[in-house]
This record gives C-alpha cells, sequence and structure tokens, in this order.
C-alpha cells in the first residue's frame, strides 16, 4: 500500500475533490442538497477524519475528542469577537488553542495505554465540560454560551475602517459572507486539505510508525523507537482537526456551548468513525455524512408522518407499524442510532468499507467461480481478493 | 468539627454509589475481563425499577372526595387502597425497600441475558470493541427507558418512617446542629452491607474461591475440570444485581432519569482507575475516598480559595494518582499493562 506511486494519491485527489465539489447536485435527490446540512456534512467530516488519524491509525481510543472541538468553537468566537469576524484569523487561533490543549491532555493521558487511556481522555474531557460551565464563565460565558455582542472590540476589523452596525456582524471572508452556498463551498475546500493532509499522513512513513505502534507497540519500543513522541504528535495533530470542526461550526453560526463538549459528542464522532470503518481513508467521511444525514431525517419523522406514509396499507397495519416505528424516530432517533452502532461493532467491525470490501470480494469471488471451476477450487486467486 | 462531620457523611453516601458501581465494574473486568460501559446503565435500570413498581402500585381510578360537600369532586385513589385499606397505604409508602426485594431477580436475569446474549460473544475482541458494543448497549438502554419513562427526573420518596433526620450530632455530644437524613444513614449501611457480602462470597464460600481461582489463572482452573464459563456468568449476574440495588436505594435520594447511568458510570470509571483496575478493595476505597473528597471541595470555605474546585476534584485526583502512581492505589502488577 505504501509503495504506490503518487500518481493514485492524485487521482484519489482529484476524484474526492470532484466529489465533494459537486455534493450540492448529487445530494439533491436524497433532499439534502441545502448549505446548512451538507456544510454539517463536511465539518463533521474533519472531524471524523481527525479522530481517525488517532484511532485508526494507532488503535488508541480517545473518548474526549469533543474537547477539543469545544475549546476550537471557544476560541474562534473570542477570534470574532476580539480580532475580527474574518475567519481565517479564527481558524488559525482556534487551531492553535486545540493544539496548545491537546498538548496538555495527550501529555497526561499518553502515559497509560488501552482503557486506561480512554478513561483518562474521558474523564480530562468532563472535567473541561465541567469547568466551561461553571469556573470558565468568564471564557465561556457558563450556561448561556459565548456569543457575540454589540461592543465587542474587534480591533483588526475598526483598524480598518469598518462600521459598527445596527444588527450583529456575520463572519466573513475577505467582504464574502459566510453564510448559504459560500459558507458551504469554504468549509468543502478545507474538507478537501485536510483530507490531503490525512492521505498524505496515512502514506507517509510516520503514518506507518503509527501503525506499528498498532500492531504491538512492544515490539516497535524493541527496535529503538521511543513511541511516546509520536504519539503524543499525532493526538495533537488529531485534535487540531478537532479544532478546526469547533471554529468551522462557529464559523457558520457564531456561538459556542459547553454542551459541544460533553462526552456524547464525544462519543457521536467515535460512531461516526466505527459505522464509517476505523482506519480506512474515506469510511470517517461516509460515516460522518450518515449520521448527520439520519440524523436530519429521521429526527423530522413523527406520527403524523408516519400515519401518512403507511396510509396505503389497511387501518390496524397502519396502527400497528407506526406504533412499531414511532419510538425509532423523532426524539428516539438516539435508540436507532445505538442499534445499528451495536450492530455494526457486532456483525461488522469494519464498518461500511468493511461491509463494501466483503460485497466486491463476493462479486469477484462469483464471477471466477463462472469463470472456471477448476481455478476456483484451488483457492488462491479467489482468497486473496478478501484479504 | 461539625461541619467536617456532615462533610464526610456527606462525602460517604454519594461514595457509597461510586463504590458499589466501581465492585461491580471490577468484578466483570476481573473476571471476564470485559470492560462494560453499560454498567452504569444497569445502575439506572434499577433504579427504574423501583419507578416502575410505584407506577404499578399506584395505579388508580377516580372516587368521589366526600369530605368536599358543596360540590362534587373527585381524587385519584390508588386501587390498593381501595381493597386493602391502611395496609394497601403502607405498601405504597414502603415502595423503595419492596423494590429492592423485586430489584434482586430482575437484575441478576437482566445480568444473564446481557452475559449470555452480548457480552459472552466479545471474551475475544479488543478491549475497544468491547468498550464500543457496550457503549451502543447504554445508549439503547437508556433511550428504552427515555421512550417509556419519559426524560424528566422522577421523584421518589423514602418510607415515612426515615423520612426524616437523624440527630447525629446530640447523640455524639457534638450540638444539636448536626442532623442528618435517615434514609442517606441507611443507604450508607446499605453500601457497606452489600460490599461485606461480595466480599464474603468471594472469600468465605467455596464457590467464591473457584471464581478467584478462576480470576488468577482462567485456563488451570478450567483444565480442573472446573466449567468457570458458568459461574463467571454469574458473577456478571451478582455485579448487575450490586449495581441496580445501588440504584433502587439511590432512588429517594436523586430522583432517577434516563441518564443518570451514565453520569455515574464516568465517575465510577475514574474510581476504577484510582482504585487500581482489578482490585476490588481498591475500588471501594477510592470510591468512599473520591466521595469524601468531592464532598469536601464543595464547602464553601474551600470553593472561596479554589473556586469551581467542586466539579474537578475528582478529575484532578485522577489525573495526579495516574502519573504518581499509575497502577492506581491498589493496582497490582500485570492486571491490564497494555
Amino acid at each position: 500500500m505504501l509503495m504506490e506511486s503518487p500518481r493514485k494519491d492524485y487521482m484519489i485527489m482529484a476524484i474526492f475533490t470532484a466529489v465533494v465539489l459537486t455534493m450540492p447536485l448529487w445530494t439533491a435527490p436524497f433532499g439534502a442538497s441545502y448549505p446548512d446540512l451538507l456544510q454539517k456534512f463536511a465539518i463533521y467530516g474533519i472531524f471524523a477524519v481527525g479522530f481517525n488519524l488517532l484511532f485508526g491509525l494507532t488503535g488508541y481510543l480517545s473518548f474526549g475528542h469533543a474537547a477539543f472541538l469545544g475549546v476550537g468553537s471557544y476560541a474562534a468566537v473570542w477570534s470574532f469577537k476580539l480580532l475580527s469576524m474574518n475567519v481565517l484569523p479564527a481558524i488559525v487561533f482556534a487551531i492553535l488553542i486545540a493544539a496548545l490543549f491537546a498538548v496538555l491532555i495527550g501529555f497526561v493521558s499518553l502515559r497509560r495505554s488501552g482503557i486506561y487511556f480512554s478513561i483518562l481522555t474521558l474523564a480530562l474531557a468532563q472535567m473541561s465540560y465541567n469547568m466551561a460551565y461553571s469556573v470558565l464563565t468568564p471564557i465561556t460565558n457558563g450556561e448561556t454560551g459565548l456569543q457575540l455582542e454589540h461592543g465587542d472590540p474587534r480591533v483588526l476589523d475598526f483598524a480598518f475602517g469598518a462600521e459598527e452596525t445596527a444588527g450583529l456582524p456575520s463572519t466573513n471572508l475577505f467582504g464574502l459572507e459566510m453564510s448559504g452556498w459560500p459558507g458551504f463551498y469554504f468549509c468543502a475546500v478545507v474538507l478537501i486539505l485536510a483530507f490531503f493532509l490525512s492521505l498524505r499522513i496515512f502514506k507517509s512513513p510516520f503514518g506507518l510508525k503509527l501503525r506499528a505502534i498498532k500492531s504491538n507497540q512492544n515490539r516497535m519500543m524493541y527496535t529503538g523507537y521511543n513511541t511516546r513522541p509520536h504519539l503524543l504528535l499525532v493526538f495533537v495533530i488529531s485534535g487540531m482537526y478537532a479544532g478546526l470542526a469547533g471554529s468551522l461550526l462557529a464559523v457558520t453560526d457564531p456561538l459556542a456551548g459547553a454542551e459541544r463538549m460533553q462526552w456524547t459528542a464525544s462519543g457521536e464522532v467515535v460512531l461516526m468513525t466505527i459505522l464509517g470503518g476505523a482506519g480506512t481513508l474515506v469510511g470517517p467521511l461516509l460515516g460522518a455524512g450518515l449520521i448527520k444525514y439520519f440524523e436530519n431525517i429521521f429526527s423530522a419523522i413523527n406520527e403524523g408522518v408516519l400515519h401518512s406514509a403507511f396510509s396505503f396499507l389497511p387501518d390496524f397495519l397502519n396502527d400497528f407499524l407506526t406504533f412499531i416505528v414511532a419510538p425509532f424516530v423523532g426524539e428516539g432517533w438516539h435508540l436507532t442510532l445505538g442499534a445499528l452502532f451495536m450492530a455494526v461493532v457486532i456483525f461488522l467491525p469494519g464498518g461500511i468499507m468493511e461491509g463494501i470490501r466483503r460485497l466486491t470480494g463476493l462479486a469477484k469471488r462469483t464471477a471466477s467461480h463462472r469463470g472456471g471451476k477448476g481455478s476456483a477450487r484451488t483457492g488462491g486467486p479467489a482468497h486473496s481478493a478478501e484479504g | 468539627m461539625d461541619a467536617f462531620l456532615l462533610q464526610i457523611l456527606n462525602g460517604l453516601d454519594k461514595g457509597g454509589a461510586y463504590a458499589l458501581i466501581a465492585l461491580g465494574l471490577t468484578l466483570v473486568f476481573g473476571t471476564l475481563g470485559v470492560v462494560n460501559f453499560a454498567h452504569g446503565a444497569l445502575f439506572m435500570l434499577g433504579a427504574f425499577v423501583a419507578v416502575a413498581l410505584q407506577n404499578l402500585l399506584t395505579i388508580s381510578k377516580q372516587v368521589r372526595d366526600e369530605s368536599v360537600t358543596f360540590f362534587e369532586a373527585y381524587k385519584e385513589t390508588p386501587y390498593l387502597e381501595i381493597w386493602l385499606g391502611d395496609t394497601g397505604l403502607a405498601i405504597i409508602d414502603y415502595v423503595v425497600p419492596i423494590s429492592i426485594v423485586l430489584a434482586i431477580p430482575v437484575m441478576l436475569l437482566i445480568g444473564f441475558v446481557m452475559e449470555r446474549g452480548l457480552i459472552q460473544y466479545f471474551y475475544k475482541r479488543t478491549h475497544a470493541e468491547q468498550i464500543l458494543v457496550t457503549f451502543g448497549l447504554a445508549i439503547v438502554l437508556q433511550e428504552i427507558i427515555k421512550a417509556w419513562f419519559g426524560a424528566n427526573p422522577i421523584p421518589m420518596a423514602a418510607p415515612d418512617a426515615v423520612s426524616g433526620s437523624a440527630a447525629i450530632g446530640s447523640a455524639l455530644g457534638l450540638g444539636d446542629a448536626v442532623v442528618y437524613p435517615w434514609w442517606r444513614l441507611l443507604y450508607l449501611l446499605f453500601t457497606l452491607f452489600i460490599v461485606g457480602a461480595v466480599f464474603a462470597f468471594l472469600n468465605l464460600t467455596t464457590y467464591g474461591m473457584v471464581v478467584r481461582a478462576g480470576m488468577a489463572d482462567r485456563e488451570t482452573v478450567g483444565l480442573l475440570g472446573i466449567n468457570i464459563q458458568k459461574r463467571f456468568t454469574l458473577v456478571f449476574g451478582i455485579a448487575a444485581v450490586v449495581a441496580g440495588l445501588a440504584g433502587v436505594m439511590y432512588t429517594p435520594i436523586l430522583p432517577p432519569d434516563y441518564h443518570m447511568g451514565m453520569d455515574f458510570l464516568v465517575l465510577s470509571f475514574v474510581v476504577v482507575v484510582v482504585g487500581g483496575m482489578g482490585s476490588l478493595p481498591g475500588a471501594v476505597a477510592a470510591g468512599f475516598l473520591l466521595g469524601i473528597l468531592q464532598s469536601f471541595a464543595s464547602m464553601s470555605v474551600v470553593k472561596d480559595v479554589l473556586p469551581g474546585i467542586d466539579q474537578i476534584i475528582i478529575y484532578l485526583v485522577a489525573v495526579v494518582i495516574l502519573l504518581v502512581r499509575p497502577r492506581g492505589l491498589m493496582g497490582r502488577k500485570g492486571v491490564m499493562e497494555a
């Protein structure tokens, strides 16, 4: 895999860029083609890609990644308040703060591995969440959440002659307002860059070392590698991705609340990555898109919608089906999510990507069966397709 | 001195809940080698056994209120009261103690179903996958509870006989200012009793001895012709019962809602880590210790010096312990060294 030519990487990137930029077109049939939702796909895609760098490559399961998302959001909003409504300083600032924060948390939690690591990250993230709610209220504005106000200094904006407006200003990129389609395309471009970086890391010697840590950390250490700097580096990179995603959340809607840091939010990114396929390049993106899409669709369905959807059936069947399905949609969307997640972990630990691989493997095998039974019996080519 | 004693007592009952959950977590981990993120959900399910029983006992119908004479007034009267009179009312009053009796078989059953139905397929999988699948299970369980009982906390009352406060101060000669709710004292005693029972089971019975042997070396015990798996399943059931009972007893202290399990689970994991993964006494000691620390941190004297310390003290302690004593307070070498 490593020895693949850079040409293939460019192919992947070209296809990926095309797919992302044409998203408004091909999501239209699914009823998802509006900027708010697509933006969410892109942002959570970045989040999941970053998480996958840590979990997919090294196998270190962090249960506190939402803390970086929250920190990124806070940092971005502060940048909007203090410096400028331009999104670039906000993003840079958010990434830096998230990186700092990740260094701190990573330094402590990477001292242990396995479940200890999961629990430590979980505990530290919960601690940040509690602090954002209580002690740090001057910075985070507690329960109300941090938001823009009249009379924010915004020194850079005013230095360049911006006027105080009647309403609250909106985020912009050198004058281009970050709402609607420009907002989506901005996030899409950032997603493409983030994906490219992740691709490079996957294919780099650094990525190989991380995989070596996942497969056997002890052996890695016996060969003379000190694994902890590598782990800390990837942890920080992954935290920066989360900070970036958090700042983009603030770009689309300039307010930040502590609930973004809660551990259920950390759980969500784990779900996305696993659902799509941890350790694969595109898996996390697929997972993030699917979860955000179904969250949007499912949580809008209520009993009335179900009744009309089943209206072609006789009444008693209609009522019965509504009764069965109702707990899984609308408010109960999380139930579906949890059940789906369990099913994936139990039956398809590699996520959707493994599912696709198995299906293509199956297709190839049936094709070779048809081609000639003699060669299939020896099993050589058919089995290699599986691996 | 009064305040000091009160804070210790406060800490002990919260610590009791941590200790019981952490005890179950450690038991499951020590025997089956499974990290159970759904253990908090078991605590929550226990609490909702009590809620369900209360709902069942208070099924009522509209009855003409005779005390109001100038118009037709109706009041809700539970069937139990109509059928049994004062006895019925007394039964409703004692709903929490009765649920304890009910919760034992129910939680044991839930534990067996969970272990046989799901956990047993995950012995050989990685810890990450165990965490993930039990996390999914926890979400499913709490969403089911939410769909059934709603999202709001449901108030539960301790029996009238113990709803008052105990005058501990005057009993100990410290002045009358020190009073403490009876129920919380009972909770503390109950916790000690459960912990004692679990330890007695493991240390004083032959069955428990075999379980301990299995924890130390599963393979050898298996080679001796003992079906250790069957015993471990029972241990899982016991862990579920312990968590469930902790939940039932906690309902008068904290009105149960669907996410209480998750809240306690995070802290209990921290407790387990502080105590030392795989060490039962460590889990219990750390539970009480962290409970007490938390309650001291929430004293206003302390909060004036270090604002917000009560929110983070447990996590801070956990971080410090892991940096200074990476195996936890009573962790042994070779347990969970990954």
